[in-house]
C-alpha cells in the first residue's frame, strides 16, 4: 500500500497530464466522429454571451454593406409584389418559394469560422425560439448550413465549409444529383460528388439543393459550376461549385422549420421496424 | 509567491480576452490565425507549480475549446506543450537550467527565441495534426502549422516587448 502511495506521490504530474491527455483526446475524437452533439459548443451561457457582446460592437462596422444588401432584397421582393403575373420571373428568383412565413425564422450570425477543416457558426437564437437540431440555414443568396448544438439562447450551426458536412443537391436544369461536400482548401468553392456520367453538366449551370433531404426545400441555390472533373476511381462527375454566398461574410440568415419532419421520420422509421 | 499567483491568473485572464476580441478575428489569407495565448505556458515561472501549470494549460486550452467550437484540439495541444516544457528548456537553455534566473519576458536573445520557437512549432504541429485528424491532409497540416506559427511568433514578441517591466 504505502509503495502505491509512493508512486502516485512521486509521479504525481505524469499521472495528471496522462489523466487530463485522455480526457481531452475524447473529446477530440468525440468530436471528429459523424455522430452529432458535442459535449462543449458554443452554443453556451458563457461564449455565446461574449460573441453576442463582440458582435454588437462589430455591426456598426458593417452597417452600410447590411444596408445596401437588405435594399437590394427589398428591391427584390417589390419586384415580385409588382410583377405578380409574371411567374417565370418569380419562379427563378424567389428561393424559398412554397414555405410558408410562419416556418422561417430570422436569426443573425454571431460568430463565424471558416479558417479550418470544421467549420461552425454561432447564431443568437436557440431552443427558446424554437431553434431545433437538424433545422436548415440559408440567407437569401444561397444555403448557410444545418443547425447542430442548442441551448435555451444560442444555437451552433455546421457550416457547409465542414468536411463532415453533407447535402443532398442537384443540377437545376436537369434534375441529375449528388452529394455536396467540402474538401476544406477555398472557403469560395465546395464540391458536388457522385454525378453520374450520364448527366450533361456544363460549367456555369446552377446547382440547388434536391428534394431528397428533409432538412431543406427543395430548389434553394447554392452556386455555380466551375470546374469539372472526371473521378477516376468511380467513374461518376466531381464538380467543383462556386458558391453564391460569401461564408465569409454573413450577417442574417434564415432558420427553416420543417413541419413535416416529424411525420417523415415516423414514417421511416415504421419502415425500419417492420 | 502571492504576486506571482495574482500576476499568472491576471495573464491567464488578459490572454484570453485578447485573443478571443482580437485574434481570433485576425486571419491572414483565410486560414493562418496568430495564437499568442499560449503565452501564458512560454512565461510561466520556471520553477513554479508543475501540477499547476498542467491544470491551467488544459484550462486555457478547454475555453478556446469552448469558443473556438474545437473539440479538445487546443486543451490536447496546451496540455502536450506544458508538459515537455522542462525538456524545451533543457534544450535551449542548457541542463542547469533550474539554476539559472531565467527571465522570458526581456530582451529577445537566441536563447529565448530557440525556446519561443520551439514551443510554438510544438504546439502548432499538435494542435493542426488533431483538427485535421486525417493524415491524407499532412501536407496541409504542416504549411498551415508553419505559417501560423511565424505569425504567432511574431505576436508573441510584440506583447512581450509591449508589457516588458520598465527598467528606468
Amino acid at each position: 500500500m504505502q509503495q502505491i502511495f509512493n508512486f502516485i506521490f512521486k509521479n504525481s504530474n505524469r499521472l495528471l497530464f496522462l489523466l487530463l491527455l485522455c480526457i481531452s483526446f475524447l473529446l477530440t475524437i468525440q468530436s471528429h466522429s459523424y455522430h452529432r452533439s458535442k459535449v462543449i459548443s458554443s452554443a453556451n451561457f458563457l461564449s455565446g454571451g461574449v460573441y453576442q457582446q463582440i458582435n454588437d460592437v462589430s455591426e456598426y462596422l458593417n452597417l452600410r454593406t447590411e444596408n445596401e444588401a437588405l435594399a437590394l432584397e427589398n428591391a427584390r421582393l417589390k419586384s415580385i409584389l409588382f410583377n405578380k403575373k409574371d411567374t417565370s420571373y418569380l419562379k427563378k428568383m424567389d428561393s424559398i418559394v412554397g414555405i410558408p412565413a410562419d416556418d422561417i425564422l430570422v436569426s443573425k450570425v454571431i460568430h463565424n469560422s471558416y479558417n479550418v477543416h470544421e467549420n461552425y457558426l454561432t447564431l443568437n437564437s436557440g431552443s427558446n425560439d424554437g431553434v431545433k437540431q437538424d433545422m436548415g440555414v440559408v440567407n437569401n443568396l444561397g444555403i448557410v448550413g444545418i443547425i447542430d448544438n442548442t441551448s435555451p439562447k444560442f444555437a451552433t450551426v455546421v457550416s457547409i465549409l465542414n468536411i463532415k458536412s453533407q447535402i443532398n443537391a442537384k443540377i437545376k436544369k436537369s434534375n441529375h444529383f449528388g452529394s455536396l461536400v467540402w474538401n476544406g482548401k477555398s472557403t469560395g468553392f465546395v464540391q458536388l460528388i457522385d454525378v453520374p456520367r450520364l448527366a450533361s453538366v456544363r460549367k456555369g449551370d446552377t446547382i440547388v439543393t434536391g428534394g431528397q433531404s428533409v432538412i431543406f426545400p427543395e430548389n434553394i441555390n447554392i452556386g455555380t459550376i466551375h470546374k469539372i472533373y472526371i473521378d477516376n476511381k468511380t467513374n461518376y462527375y466531381t464538380l467543383d461549385i462556386k458558391l453564391f454566398n460569401d461564408m465569409t461574410n454573413l450577417g442574417h440568415v434564415y432558420i427553416i422549420k420543417s413541419k413535416n419532419r416529424e411525420e417523415l421520420n415516423n414514417l421511416e422509421k415504421r419502415n425500419t421496424n417492420e | 509567491m502571492n504576486s506571482t499567483l495574482l500576476s499568472n491568473i491576471f495573464r491567464f485572464i488578459l490572454l484570453l480576452a485578447v485573443q478571443i476580441v482580437i485574434f481570433n478575428n485576425m486571419t491572414f489569407l483565410g486560414f493562418i490565425m496568430p495564437l499568442p495565448y499560449i503565452l501564458f505556458i512560454i512565461l510561466y515561472p520556471v520553477n513554479g507549480n508543475r501540477s499547476g501549470l498542467i491544470l491551467a494549460s488544459f484550462a486555457l486550452g478547454f475555453i478556446m475549446d469552448v469558443f473556438l467550437n474545437s473539440g479538445g484540439t487546443h486543451a490536447t495541444a496546451c496540455l502536450v506543450l506544458a508538459y515537455i516544457r522542462p525538456s524545451i528548456f533543457k534544450f535551449s537553455f542548457g541542463i542547469s537550467y533550474e539554476y539559472q534566473t531565467i527571465k522570458l519576458n526581456d530582451v529577445l536573445t537566441p536563447e529565448r527565441f530557440s525556446f519561443i520557437l520551439l514551443s510554438v512549432v510544438v504546439h502548432h504541429f499538435t494542435l493542426f495534426l488533431l483538427e485535421a485528424f486525417q493524415i491524407s491532409f499532412f501536407l496541409d497540416i504542416l504549411i498551415r502549422a508553419l505559417l501560423s506559427a511565424v505569425f504567432t511568433i511574431i505576436s508573441c514578441i510584440i506583447i512581450i516587448y509591449l508589457i516588458k517591466p520598465n527598467k528606468r
